[in-house]
């Protein structure tokens, strides 16, 4: 399966392709390292095998490694573009928004909060705390919310070697919306501003255990199509408890539904809330981009390189499924970020999981600001639920990115 | 052999089910013709207190046959309206929405997802909802049940128009345009105490998200009654009459009046409200001017409108005379 003309001069271990449209296939006897690299330290052409385009033929995929490089190291290049892009957004998302403060006075309240700098904004009290107390941590809610369902998303596609793995696929979604809609219809007054973060928290991560349980009982072999049809199952299943609790108080529809089209308003005391298990999550992620690279070859191949996939697979899977769950508890279920965030960044910058971890984090991150700023300005002083802004322009937004790189290569 | 078999009882089943309907509707149809002529049946029964009559309800003209007996309402709106024109005694059941009055004979029944066979089991002459969900009116049209579509009124008429309806079609015309007359006056006497030149702003909320009213629904409309100037008006005519703002918005437009109709719902409170990122520091709340109010109330548009006008006129002469 291997196709020894592919393998790229210069680089440490071998680069192999996928010819087909399943392959994860890497050759063990086509292992020629230098001698440089470790075990473990195999370049992996996941190009069409992390499966964006199933239809690319072998000859794409030539083209497509020749142009990329398939770099596994992140280039200081590509890290900056991708942090410039996410600076510029979240700037972007503070100079605008429904209330009318001059951009100018922004910047200069911006110039003001870094330390050892002092600026005159001229800011009004109330306009100052508009600013740090509802603009500024949207702002950041919107990043921490989609660096986290898109390095989650990433890590799911990851475990799943599946391109239509998303961050709600093993009943993430369905647990939190079960918890939420409960806590609304039984918490009242005060209670609710900790009570549906907590509810959905809790029932995001009771869902993924739930579904990798029955999954792990029903497959004995581990075997990932098993654990992705126990989520479809315990995704039914709790929408189905859902629904009924909703149907038994229909005065509260408005609010569950206001809740799963998602918010970004929490301000700083959600932020905190969710930081501990967002860097806890996101650091477990990052150290696995290697792992995961080496899991893209598939279960046998992996283990002959010494690699015990189960354990992987369930290391990531769990700290996808903690930064989802962070994910949802502040925002409710916003779509989209997930799937196609991971999904452009490796048609844009390469398909290791090395880079496609930490670009999507950053990236993700920067989508959802821009999201979030267009669902506030749209139609301001009214807003658009973000789940409809992030579907609405995030759809087009990937089959340009598909078109384009497609483009690049033939 | 035993498919076959059931497959033929399934076929006399049907035939017969048929026939059913076929007999059933030439008996019902001479019923609702004469029910479609009321100039005749009033001629005929002059007893039966102006029956039948034909009322113009949100789903067309609708015939009444008889004064009803049995009137089931699946209209929290409706129930407190019957109630109000003294058509009580003829209600034998409302929706489980149907909180008031006390005494509404409340059911399982539900005006969200209906259960056309329980709505039928109540043996109804006659139906009020302000939902069609799932076709209601067709389905208890078919088994002959008189159904009023009193949706959503939008303006303080509709809602003394549908009080009217119910009047008509119940029987108790004179109570509806009594009660009519009462809120019309209660309502011109509140809005006419109130200080006219205060050019004050509000804010009236649905949820927390936060959903606001703007003047253009029937709530908003009320507070019209008082000049008062919504800040919820902003919001672009694409966002709807119940717009979701931006909570920078309302903390820059700093409303004079905040009326809160997510009080039962959502527990919210001025004190709820002042804990919110960014609106601790709003005029309505340093000033005392959060007015909380009952959803029900807010979110209806029966006789207790009345309550509503002067719970907003007190809250506005106190904010105009800052007492």
């Amino acid at each position: 399966m291997a196709d020894p003309s592919r393998r790229l001069p210069g680089t440490r271990g071998t680069r192999t392709g996928t010819g087909t449209d399943t392959g994860f296939g890497i050759d063990p006897g086509t292992e020629t390292g230098t001698g440089t690299g470790t075990g473990a330290d195999v370049r992996v052409g996941t190009g069409t095998g992390a499966g964006v385009g199933t239809g690319v033929d072998a000859g794409a995929d030539r083209r497509a490694g020749s142009r990329a490089w398939q770099a596994t190291r992140l280039s200081p290049a590509v890290a900056s573009a991708a942090v410039g892009l996410l600076l510029a957004s979240m700037l972007a998302g503070l100079l605008a928004g429904a209330a009318d403060i001059a951009p100018r006075s922004v910047m200069l309240q911006l110039l003001d909060w870094l330390p050892l700098v002092t600026a005159d904004s001229g800011l009004a009290p109330v306009e100052l705390g508009l600013l740090s107390e509802i603009r500024l941590p949207r702002v950041v809610l919107a990043a921490l919310v989609g660096g986290l369902l898109a390095i989650a998303g990433a890590g799911y596609q990851g475990v799943f070697r599946n391109p239509l793995a998303d961050p709600y696929l093993l009943g993430a979604a369905a647990g939190a919306g079960l918890t939420t809609t409960a806590a609304i219809i039984f918490s009242r007054g005060d209670d609710m501003a900790v009570g549906v973060p907590i509810a959905a928290f809790a029932g995001a991560v009771g869902g993924v255990l739930l579904a990798y349980g029955l999954g792990s009982v029903a497959g004995r072999g581990g075997g990932t199509a098993t654990l992705v049809l126990a989520g479809v199952a315990v995704t039914s299943f709790l929408t189905a408890v859902q629904t009924f609790l909703q149907q038994l108080r229909v005065e509260e529809l408005q609010r569950i539904y206001a809740w799963i089209l998602g918010d970004l308003g929490g301000g700083w005391e959600q932020i905190t809330l969710i930081a501990p298990y967002a860097a806890i999550s996101v650091a477990i992620m990052l150290l696995h981009g290697r792992l995961l690279d080496v899991l893209s070859v598939g279960d046998d191949e992996a283990v002959t390189l010494g690699l015990n996939a189960t354990r992987v697979r369930l290391v990531v899977l769990l700290a996808a499924s903690l930064a989802t769950a962070a994910a949802v508890a502040v925002s409710g279920l916003i779509g989209f970020v997930g799937i196609v965030v991971p999904h452009a960044v490796r048609r844009l910058t390469g398909t290791s999981y090395r880079i496609v971890l930490p670009i999507s984090l950053i990236g993700g991150a920067a989508f959802l600001v821009l999201a979030d700023l267009l669902a506030r300005t749209v139609l301001a002083p009214a807003e658009l639920p973000i789940g409809v802004v992030t579907a609405f322009i995030g759809a087009p937004f990937f089959v340009a990115v598909l078109r384009m790189t497609r483009r690049m290569e033939t | 052999m035993r498919p076959v078999r059931s497959a033929l009882a399934g076929a006399l089943l049907a035939a017969l089910s048929l026939a059913g309907c076929g007999q059933s509707s030439p008996a019902a149809s001479p019923a609702a013709t004469t029910a479609a002529t009321p100039s005749a049946g009033t001629v005929s029964t002059p007893s039966a207190a102006g029956f039948p009559v034909t009322v113009e309800a949100g789903n067309g003209s609708v015939a009444v046959a008889r004064r009803p007996e049995r009137i089931v309402s699946l209209s929290p709106t409706a129930t407190e309206s019957l109630f109000a024109i003294g058509a009580g005694p003829q209600v034998v059941a409302v929706d489980d929405q149907s909180n008031h009055p006390a005494d509404a004979p409340k059911s399982e029944l539900s005006g969200f997802k209906p259960n056309v066979e329980a709505i039928v089991a109540k043996k109804p002459d006659l139906v009020v909802i302000a939902n069609d969900t799932e076709s209601l009116v067709a389905s208890l049209g078919k088994v002959g049940v008189p159904v009023l579509l009193e949706p959503a009124a939008t303006k303080l008429d509709e809602a003394y128009d549908q009080i009217t309806d119910l009047g008509a079609a119940t029987g108790n015309v004179d109570r509806a345009a009594e009660l009519v007359a009462g809120m019309r006056g209660q309502l011109d006497e509140i809005a006419a105490a109130a200080p006219k030149d205060a050019k004050l702003t509000y804010y009236h909320e649905l949820d927390v998200t936060p959903y606001a009213a703007t003047s253009t629904t029937f709530i908003g409309q009320v507070y019209g009654l008082f000049g008062l100037t919504n800040i919820a008006d902003k919001a672009p005519d694409a966002a709807g009459g119940y717009p979701k703002l931006s909570a920078e918005f309302v903390a820059q437009a700093d409303p004079d009046l905040i009326f809160l109709g997510d009080t039962k719902c959502c527990g919210q409170s001025k004190d709820t409200l002042a804990k919110r990122p960014g609106w601790s520091k709003l005029s309505a709340i340093e000033n005392d001017r959060v007015v909380p109010l009952d959803d029900d109330i807010a979110s209806r548009w029966g006789p207790r409108v009345v309550d509503l006008a002067r719970e907003v006129g007190d809250a506005v002469q106190k904010a105009a005379t800052g007492g």
